[in-house]
């Protein structure tokens, strides 16, 4: 907002519901804030929890968009409340938390347990070599281009937002969504990791895994991170296509 | 009343506390992991720059090892850390590395031949090394004589607390996410595990165990403006002075980051400065080389802050509607190198300030960054004064950063410290004596208290508003004991804590909902900010001194006749309204590295008398030792003091087994 601009009044529409009190039902609740400069829905929330409503449930942590906290439905469309500028969005802004995961209450969703599954799942590790790693001598080197591609993927958030904008994800309970492709897609890349496409075959082959994939790739154009989910799963589908016809 | 029974718990999911169940598990004991939060999300994720390790991979790196390490280490400290702890610290950072790197890390690597770098506002053109492709790589950061920085681009905690939450769950190590530790349960001299409210649900639960380990991070939430996840409220300390038994160590040293976006508050890495980036002033000014000539943006943190809001005071700020800042100015590393090695940086400039930082500068302004107090423990990890209670990472005081934290330091400690501490809480539940027989009288007790205690607040519909109380204790400590301090007004901030901790003995909820209720969560949380907050303002007031991150006005000078020593405090009865505060000298007789000048900020110190005796030993020892390891072993034998595993030498390109 410029300098000197009249600030607007917002509306901030809260999807409330907190299924831990009995008879509750999910409604539409407004709240009206003074707009500030370079204001946040991070900011925007809290001043409501401040000034307003002491009960809203709400989950932020880093507030820097590196944490994946905050990833709610923001006028219908998944993406990090901390990072929001309101000035971007109209004066009514609609909030409503992510589908897919457990509701906590309010804005608030368990993605904390979908995720720890789908990693148990995906056993979405690196499977050391066996034998102890000598920490005394220097490290196995890798090339610098490598690291940085493994990194390039390594950088997922495991906000949920590739999945609350999946369409197989809300078909299919247990799809384990572009997160959950993209970190085979990370550990297929690195050579510390012992698996071969056989054993991700075995996890990622079947309607599930990337065979479930409608290639609608909300995903990609939702994710926070912007990751390169679009080639990363083509990728993995062709080389699955290949493990699963070959062999 | 629902009770869990674990081997270790661990109170925090941050990168100490991962590692440090991972430690106990592969021992053989069950582990659960309490967390606020999903572990991954945790505050160790913000870190960026890098966590600090002697590899000396990069050119600019050759010759590092840990003796260059711990000088650093100490200096930064202004020699209040604990320099045993810190010998342990850097002989294992270099093992840390190498773990992760074999659990997934991607971290930045060396390539070979010509690059060019940013020194000191000049390029130049460095070689590395052809024998170095392909190892960790190294940056510059501040306060360290060598590049001694292990990254991964600017995501290093992102990348770090990714691998080793990943092995826990190799591991099966379960993390109850959503589970706040309210109380330990103790008998005064034996802590048994923790009352714990589940923030999804509300209820209370009690966790029993044979040790039970505080990894909760720092509270760096005390203060109005702070690079801290709102998570870092400091509740891992404050149960832990709750006890009466354990202390508190050196909570008045808190360091404040020079870079934090203005005003925000969030962080942008140091390894902005240590590429290359320059502090300038409202002209446009490199301002920093006039204060500090040697080390100029790189000196330590504390000194960088009290110099930049020194240079505002003067006059020297640029203005804005939010009030006073500089600029950090990373547009000459170019394009490519933000793109690539700054990205996070990128980032946060996009979205929180709407600048390009290949093309603008960077609003900044020092704000509060690292908790160097913490529950104080020996170098196993254990508190001296409450058996079975551990800490590790920023919630202890172990104590390897005393009164200022370098850069690229705290990753480090956490791993590290988990490493280590994990094998001595699974020495500790080896023994046969330290089987927790289950006082069933003593859990009730505790669960009935804190029970009570929520349910007083959740009656009190007419009580103290929570979230006045935190906005006023945060602006007391933001105002009144903050970078530079005053005697003058740090008793104004320890009268002001005290009513409001007077205050918050009424607080009440306007709402009783079952569920998170986050209201009732600010209301319990407000009661122990304050004392903690008490803790910090107290100590402060008390030490007429300055050393490393805490500077009185004053008192202008580091004196070690008077100050050579560990404030410790503890809260003794719930109706206290001050810490009871005692001192844990340090020996002058056993350091390695004797009190000097650190190499920037003041020269101006007043010397310990046994310094002079000390130094002429240490001179003499140099002279006649026949290498690094021998003399280090005559000053300051250390290696005794490591769990077994975790001895030995490191290996370098430099120096081969």
């Amino acid at each position: 907002m410029a300098d000197g601009q009249a600030l607007r009044k917002l509306t901030i529409r809260i999807l409330r519901y907190n299924p831990r009190v009995p008879g509750d039902v999910p409604r539409l609740q407004d709240y009206e804030i003074e707009e500030a400069d370079g204001m946040t829905l991070f900011i925007a929330l809290n001043d409501i929890r401040d000034r307003l409503d002491g009960s809203i449930a709400f989950d932020f942590v880093c507030r820097a968009g590196i944490c994946g906290s905050c990833a709610m439905m923001i006028d219908g469309r998944p993406g990090l409340a901390c990072r929001t500028l309101t000035k971007n969005l109209g004066a009514v802004i609609t909030l409503a938390p992510l589908p897919v995961f457990e509701l906590v209450a309010d804005l608030s969703v368990d993605t904390g347990k979908w995720m720890r599954g789908m990693s148990e799942r995906l056993e979405a590790w690196v499977h050391v070599k066996q034998g102890e790693i000598d920490l005394k001598r220097i490290e196995d080197r890798m090339d610098p281009d490598l690291a940085e591609e493994i990194f390039e993927l390594d950088r997922c958030i495991e906000c949920g937002c590739c999945v609350a904008g999946c369409g197989t994800a809300r078909m299919r309970d247990d799809f384990v969504g572009a997160v959950g492709l993209n970190k085979i897609a990370r550990f297929r890349l690195d050579p510390r990791d012992t698996r071969t496409d056989e054993d991700f075959y075995e996890l990622v082959g079947d309607d599930d895994g990337v065979f479930g994939c409608m290639s609608l790739l909300a995903c990609h154009d939702v994710c926070p991170k912007q990751l390169p989910l679009q080639t990363q799963i083509a990728f993995l589908r062709r080389k699955m296509v290949k493990q699963g016809t070959l062999g | 009343m629902k009770i869990v029974y674990t081997d270790v718990l661990v109170i925090g999911g941050g990168l100490a506390g991962l590692r440090l169940a991972i430690g106990a598990k592969r021992r053989g004991h069950d582990a659960i992991i309490l967390s606020l939060v999903p572990a991954k999300r945790s505050h160790s994720k913000a870190a960026q720059g890098g966590m600090q390790a002697s590899l000396g991979n990069v050119a600019k790196g050759q010759g590092d090892n840990e003796d260059i390490h711990f000088e650093d280490t100490v200096r930064g400290s202004d020699w209040g850390a604990d320099q045993e702890v810190v010998r342990m610290f850097v002989n294992t950072a270099p093992k840390a590395v190498r773990e992760l790197a074999a659990w997934g890390v991607p971290w930045s690597r060396v390539r070979k031949g010509d690059r060019q770098v940013v020194i000191n506002g000049q390029k130049v053109t460095i070689t590395e090394r052809d024998e170095a492709h392909g190892t960790v790589a190294q940056r510059d950061f501040g306060g360290t004589k060598k590049w001694r920085t292990c990254y991964v681009a600017d995501a290093t905690g992102h990348a770090m607390i990714t691998a080793v939450a990943d092995q826990a769950i190799a591991d099966s190590i379960p993390v109850h996410e959503r589970k706040e530790a309210l109380a330990l349960i103790h008998d005064g001299g034996r802590c048994l595990g923790a009352v714990v409210r589940d923030l999804t649900t509300g209820e209370l639960l009690a966790y029993v165990a044979k040790a039970t380990a505080i990894a909760t991070g720092g509270a760096g939430r005390l203060y109005r403006s702070t690079t801290n996840a709102v998570i870092c409220e400091g509740m891992g300390h404050a149960i832990a002075l709750e006890t009466g038994a354990a202390a508190l160590g050196n909570m008045e040293a808190v360091q404040f980051h020079p870079t934090a976006i203005f005003p925000a508050g969030i962080l942008v890495t140091e390894g902005c400065r240590g590429d290359g980036g320059l502090l300038k002033d409202a002209k446009g000014h490199r301002f920093m080389p006039d204060y500090e000539p040697e080390k100029k943006e790189l000196a330590s943190r504390d000194v960088v802050s009290r110099r930049m809001e020194e240079h505002i005071k003067k006059g020297n700020g640029a203005k804005s509607r939010f009030g006073e800042h500089l600029w950090l100015d990373i547009t000459l590393l170019g394009e490519k190198h933000i793109h690539t090695n700054l990205r996070e940086v990128w980032d946060i400039c996009h979205y929180f300030l709407g600048v390009d930082p290949v093309k603008d500068f960077i609003a900044v302004r020092p704000a509060q960054h690292y908790t160097m107090g913490g529950v104080r423990t020996t170098p196993t990890g254990e508190s001296p004064t409450l058996k079975g209670l551990f800490a590790a990472g920023e919630a202890a005081c172990w104590d390897m950063h005393g009164f200022n934290r370098l850069g690229g330091n705290s990753v480090a400690e956490t791993v590290v410290a988990g490493m280590i501490v994990g094998e001595f809480i699974a020495d500790f539940c080896d023994r046969a004596e330290n089987a927790a027989t289950v006082p069933v009288g003593l859990v009730q007790e505790f669960v009935q208290r804190e029970q009570a205690k929520l349910s007083a607040i959740v009656d009190r519909r007419s009580g103290e508003d929570p979230s006045t109380l935190k906005l006023e204790m945060q602006d007391l400590m933001t105002s009144c004991v903050g970078i530079f301090r005053t005697g003058a007004e740090l008793e104004k901030a320890v009268d002001g804590l005290q009513k409001l901790l007077a205050r918050s003995r009424n607080v009440g909820v306007k709402s009783s909902a079952p569920g998170p209720n986050p209201e009732l969560v600010t209301a319990y949380r407000v009661q122990k900010m304050i004392k903690l907050a008490l803790t910090i303002a107290y100590g402060a007031s008390v030490r007429t001194e300055s050393r490393g991150a805490h500077f009185r006005s004053d008192f202008p000078r580091r004196n070690d006749a008077e100050w050579l020593k560990r404030t410790l405090a503890t809260w003794k009865g719930d109706s206290d309204t001050l810490p009871t505060l005692d001192y844990e000298p340090l020996d002058v007789k056993r350091m390695e590295l004797p009190p000097g000048w650190r190499g920037y900020g003041a020269k101006d110190y007043i010397d310990h008398p046994e310094t002079p005796a000390r130094a002429a030993l240490v001179e003499g020892a140099k002279a006649t030792a026949a290498d690094r390891f021998a003399l280090q072993q005559s000053l300051m034998p250390y290696e005794h003091l490591l769990p077994p595993v975790l001895r030995g030498r490191n290996e370098r390109i430099d120096e081969p087994f």
